[in-house]
């Protein structure tokens, strides 16, 4: 088997990529694409393994297997509550495993400037296409690896271009890495979820990238191999200190970044290594997570660098003072509106999941949507811990998606609407988002819910909850408070309601 | 028509610029690099059309397959783990078996959450 065999497959495996990424446009077709995912990434690894240069394929095929049964046992038992953490931690392997080909990589250049001296000659100093006219002996030659082959024939330019791609694949690959560690640890409430900082802040990050900057410059100035060490050490570092500062609010951005990061880290490597495979993959994984952090800023309206940089931005001066009072009611209350509802709108957040009401709210629906009632849901961008995070909760517990719509399809419905009832959610249905611009969400998108006939909000208790920002909406004359678990209050009106 | 002048003004500006920075990278880098970069700077394009036709409802879905798939750097790892040093077979094992992990591991919990979502 040649190299043309290789490309060819990675064609393909391309294609199939692209597929199965477009397929994602529509439920239906996201089932059938997610099979081209697998048979391209199949079709990948076997060209890889039969492809020129191969050893070890035995210890290999035992290392997938065994990675198979970890990867089996993860996917089938998470939680889907449990999503965000599970892609963070994921997201963390594919970081780790870029420095790792990195370094693999850098070893390999200091064993070829080794072997290159051995037989009296200079890595890089000639250039060409054969074993003849770099000078190595044949044998020698031959006994390479394919990539030993690929650093053999490169000029001294492309060796330098090879430590710079290597350089940014570790630099990257290790911000991520710890970025997701800890990006994990705060989703799965084992790191404190407040946005920490060591003394100097952002400081200390700015000094730590730019002394990674000063390194990767001696790096490739020859100073050796202790300058990787040290600039994977600082991008470590970073990547914890960053997550850190950043609120646990604010993790959905953070998983989307990382979820970037991780892709550039692949094309970065594919450059170094010379596979396009990995670039065109890298490339498409990066820009895909680039979108979704663009998606969820723009629906908190904040700018990538202030979510980064943490806290929010743009709050000044003193916040409208909320009027009225709220005005608690009960299941009967509740129930009797929606017995008379022609047209319910439920407004979910995360704390649904939290209370693990998904299962009544399903139960809640079909009942209403048996008596012929038009029930919808709304779900705002950043409702859940994840994009679309929302939307794979009410599946799970079997919800039709085609009731599920996003803000933009159901905002314009709320006037027309006779009971909207939002269930832990509090920011997204916020209206001092519109009305105050003193607010610290003002300007924000939020589900305009005030607008229909009657609102129920379904909450814990008093109180402003995880943002700390009053909502006048629970103030309004037309919001009646329905408070309790959202599991037990559901349940109390699924007999209510026929 | 103000807007569509100012768009095409942001286009073409944007256009030039990225034109100009490619150019200064070409008159630099070796033409080796520069058959990469072509394959690079295409996928993103690729990458940006194909990702915002993608529902909102199945951006989760989106973040486990894009995870399972950005595990193609297992390949780096298969090319490096036949090399004569002991040091690198042992660093491109670990990456092989982490990044397999991942390759199942995404795929699986993408199929399995794709099916859940049915029609009423």
């Amino acid at each position: 088997m040649d190299f043309g065999f290789t490309t060819a497959a990675y064609v393909v495996a391309a294609i199939l990529f692209i597929f199965s990424l477009g397929g994602l446009s529509g439920q239906e077709s996201a089932k059938r694409a997610v099979w081209y995912g697998i048979v391209g990434m199949a079709i990948a690894v076997l060209a890889t393994l039969i492809g020129p240069g191969q050893a070890y394929w035995f210890l290999t095929f035992m290392l997938v297997i065994l990675g198979a049964v970890i990867g089996y046992q993860l996917a089938t038992k998470v939680q889907m509550t449990q999503m965000p953490e599970l892609v963070a931690i994921m997201h963390s392997l594919v970081g780790l495993a870029a420095v790792f080909v990195g370094f693999n990589a850098d070893i390999m250049i200091n064993n070829m400037d080794a072997l290159f001296a051995a037989n009296d000659r200079v890595l890089g100093a000639t250039v060409g296409d054969s074993f003849t006219a770099i000078g190595l002996p044949k044998e020698i030659y031959d006994g390479l690896s394919s990539f030993g082959q690929l650093i053999a024939k490169k000029s001294g330019v492309e060796i330098t271009i090879l430590r710079v791609e290597l350089v940014l694949g570790i630099w990257i690959g290790a911000v991520t890495f710890t970025g997701s560690v800890i990006a994990y640890g705060k989703l799965a409430g084992k790191v404190d979820t407040s946005a920490k900082q060591l003394p100097g802040g952002h400081l200390l990050n700015a000094a730590a990238a730019a002394a990674s900057l000063v390194l990767a410059l001696m790096y490739l100035g020859g100073s050796g191999s202790w300058t990787l060490v040290l600039l994977t050490l600082l991008a470590l570092f970073i990547g914890y200190h960053l997550i850190m500062g950043i609120g646990g609010a604010d993790m959905p951005v953070v998983v989307s970044m990382l979820n970037s990061y991780s892709g550039w880290a692949a094309a970065a490597i594919g450059f170094s290594l010379g596979n396009d495979l990995l670039i065109v993959v890298g490339a498409l994984v990066g820009s895909s997570g680039a979108i979704l952090s663009y998606i969820m800023c723009k629906a908190m309206n904040r700018s990538f660098v202030s979510v980064i940089l943490g806290g929010f931005g743009g709050a000044q001066g003193e916040q409208m003072a909320v009027e009225g009072e709220q005005v608690a009611i009960d299941a009967d209350g509740v129930a009797a509106a929606l017995n008379e509802a022609s047209s319910v709108v439920i407004v979910p957040g995360y704390g649904m999941a939290v209370a693990q009401a998904q299962q009544a709210v399903s139960e809640l629906t079909n009942k209403m949507r048996a008596k012929g009632k038009n029930v919808r849901f709304a779900i705002h961008p950043v409702a859940g811990r994840l994009p679309g995070h929302m939307n794979v909760l009410l599946a799970e517990a079997k919800v039709p998606y085609d009731i599920v719509l996003e803000m933009d399809e159901i905002n314009d419905d709320f006037p027309d609407t006779d009971v909207v009832i939002v269930i832990g959610s509090n920011d997204i249905v916020n209206p001092a988002a519109q009305d105050d611009p003193n607010s610290p969400i003002a300007g924000m998108p939020v589900l305009e819910v005030w607008k229909a006939k009657q609102v129920f909000v379904s909450k814990r208790g008093q109180g402003t909850g995880y943002s700390g920002i009053e909502n006048p909406l629970f103030f309004k004359e037309n919001t009646r408070m329905f408070y309790g678990d959202a599991k037990d209050s559901v349940g109390k009106l699924l007999p209510l309601v026929d | 028509m103000a807007a569509f002048k100012k768009q095409t003004i942001n286009q073409v500006t944007l256009l030039g610029i990225g034109g100009v920075l490619l150019l200064a990278v070409g008159m630099v880098a070796p033409a080796s690099f520069m058959q990469h970069f072509i394959v690079f700077v295409l996928s993103v394009f690729v990458g940006f059309q194909v990702i915002w036709n993608v529902s909102h409802s199945l951006h989760t879905p989106l973040m486990a397959v894009t995870n399972a798939i950005s595990s193609i750097i297992i390949l780096g790892a298969i090319i490096q783990i036949g090399s004569s040093s002991v040091l690198i077979t042992i660093l491109s094992a670990v990456a092989v078996f982490m990044a397999a992990i991942n390759i199942f591991g995404g795929f699986l919990v993408t199929r399995r959450m794709l099916a859940m979502f049915q029609k009423s």
